[in-house]
């Protein structure tokens, strides 16, 4: 084993020696290669981490949410529906839900206004989300006027502003009294804008959307896991969108490897023909280069996954997160927990590792099995 | 110091780096967990439906409840979140009287 391990030192020795010598390009290999691991693990770090957040937030949403459609669009609920959806066996709870959209042309932005009703705001007064605490550079206490659609100015007082760590789900939230809602936005007596239930036996939500769609036809109800769903598919997309144009850059890498890693220079070649000249044995020469292929992909690895990792946690993926995450006025500023997919980083390092390993290794096969003086005069 | 040793040495350092991010990373999730709840509790107390990521028209504020799903829904350039505005170019008509508005506009979205 000793004598095993001693071998393996000094073809490393000379495989780092040999590499030295063309030290500016395998360099030059080493940067890129790093960069391209970068960039690819960025990418699947940040949407993982995005999508498991998500996934983990949302699993606490309704169940169910009924919405009425009138001529392809979304409408207010009108009276009676709540009655309607009391006798359907299976339903456990059910509540109205007020909430709508006011665009402030002061910051050019979209706000979520939203009457809750397990919430004791007081008339007059509002709790808004963070990032609306900052665009509008108010706090608790101080007042704010907002210009109904129908011309009318309104104004509130912050009673509070919802905790920063809530900003993911919060940061365009005003929540208000249900009369200050239905006043603002003139919202008729008894109508909602949606309705939230919950189903007592989570096997039989399907049943009962059914049964909601055959009660009321013109409805349509959202299940929870359809709005976890749509979540998954949306990063799946951006994922994809981000890497298809990658893929130019990964192509290039991927012919610039291939050529360096299965065409031999002539200075290459002479140095095999030397060494098999010398004695070297082919067995040797192949793992001498197996060991440059190894060191150089596996420290590319590792560099790019730990510059990845510190890029996207700790320097909040400033180069990719406009393109991940969308873009808006307001916007959420947010600390994403990590959340590391084994599989995923498995993958990558399979892909990135493996095949220019291996595509070392064809070329020098093929030399170090010819004639040394064939290889040295070719 | 023989090349290899240093290569190790430098090899060591990168793994006890990769090493490093798991241990990192269960740390900022211990950090995180009371947030978290936070926001869970929120979500779960508002009947929220949607992270707070697009807010720049309606079916990307609320994606999962905004009408089923049509292109160019508040007006033809508007920014959308579905891929058939950049694959599909809005009718040339409907663009030209849309523009302008589209620059200067103060009112609702």
């Amino acid at each position: 084993m000793k004598t095993w391990i001693e071998k393996q030192q000094h073809l490393i020795d000379f495989t780092l020696a040999s590499l030295s010598r063309r030290k500016a390009k395998n360099l030059g290999l080493l940067f890129i290669y790093t960069l391209l691991v970068f960039v690819l693990a960025s990418v699947a770090l940040y949407t993982h981490a995005l999508r498991t957040e998500a996934q983990k937030v949302l699993a606490g949403s309704p169940e169910i949410v009924l919405q009425r459609l009138v001529a392809g669009r979304h409408d207010l609920i009108p009276p009676g529906y709540l009655d309607k959806i009391g006798r359907i066996r299976g339903v456990q709870k059910m509540e109205g839900r007020l909430w709508g959209y006011y665009y402030d042309s002061v910051v050019k932005a979209n706000y979520t206004f939203m009457a809750p009703r397990n919430m004791n705001i007081p008339r007059g007064e509002i709790i808004v989300g963070p990032a609306l605490e900052r665009s509008r550079g108010i706090a608790a206490g101080n007042g704010i006027s907002f210009r109904s659609y129908s011309g009318e100015l309104f104004t509130f007082i912050v009673a509070e502003v919802l905790p920063q760590t809530s900003e993911l789900v919060s940061a365009d939230l005003v929540l208000m009294h249900e009369e200050d809602f239905r006043a603002f936005f003139k919202y008729p007596e008894d109508h909602w804008t949606d309705i939230a239930m919950s189903v007592a036996n989570p096997q039989e939500v399907r049943n009962v959307a059914i049964k909601l769609m055959s009660t009321l036809p013109d409805s349509r109800p959202i299940l929870r896991d359809e709005v976890l769903r749509t979540y998954a598919s949306i990063f799946d997309w951006r994922e994809g969108l981000m890497l298809a144009l990658l893929s130019a850059a990964i192509l290039a890498f991927g012919i610039f490897a291939w050529e360096k890693a299965a065409g031999l220079s002539a200075e290459e070649k002479r140095e095999i023909g030397i060494l098999k000249a010398i004695g070297w044995e082919t067995g040797d020469v192949i793992k001498m280069k197996f060991w440059e292929g190894l060191l150089i992909s596996l420290l590319a690895f590792l560099l790019g996954y730990v510059a990845a990792y510190l890029h996207v946690f700790h320097m909040n993926a400033i180069l990719f997160e406009p393109v991940l995450k969308g873009w808006a006025v307001l916007y959420p500023r947010f600390a994403l927990p990590p959340h590391i997919d084994g599989l995923q980083i498995a993958t990558l390092f399979f892909f990135t590792v493996f095949p220019y390993t291996a595509a070392v290794l064809v070329p020098i096969w093929r030399a170090a099995t010819t004639d040394p003086d064939t290889v040295m005069r070719s | 110091m023989r090349p290899a040793h240093l290569a190790l040495i430098v090899f060591a350092c990168a793994c006890g780096g990769f090493v490093l991010t798991f241990v990192d990373a269960a740390r900022l999730r211990a950090d995180s967990t009371a947030g978290s709840a936070e926001m869970s509790a929120l979500v779960a107390r508002l009947g929220l439906t949607d992270p707070v990521l697009f807010t720049e028209a309606r079916y990307t504020r609320h994606p999962t409840q905004a009408d089923l799903q049509s292109a160019f829904q508040d007006h033809p350039v508007a920014l959308e979140h579905f891929p058939t505005g950049s694959l599909v170019p809005p009718p040339a008509g409907i663009l030209k009287a849309y523009e302008n508005l589209d620059r200067k506009t103060a009112a609702p979205d």
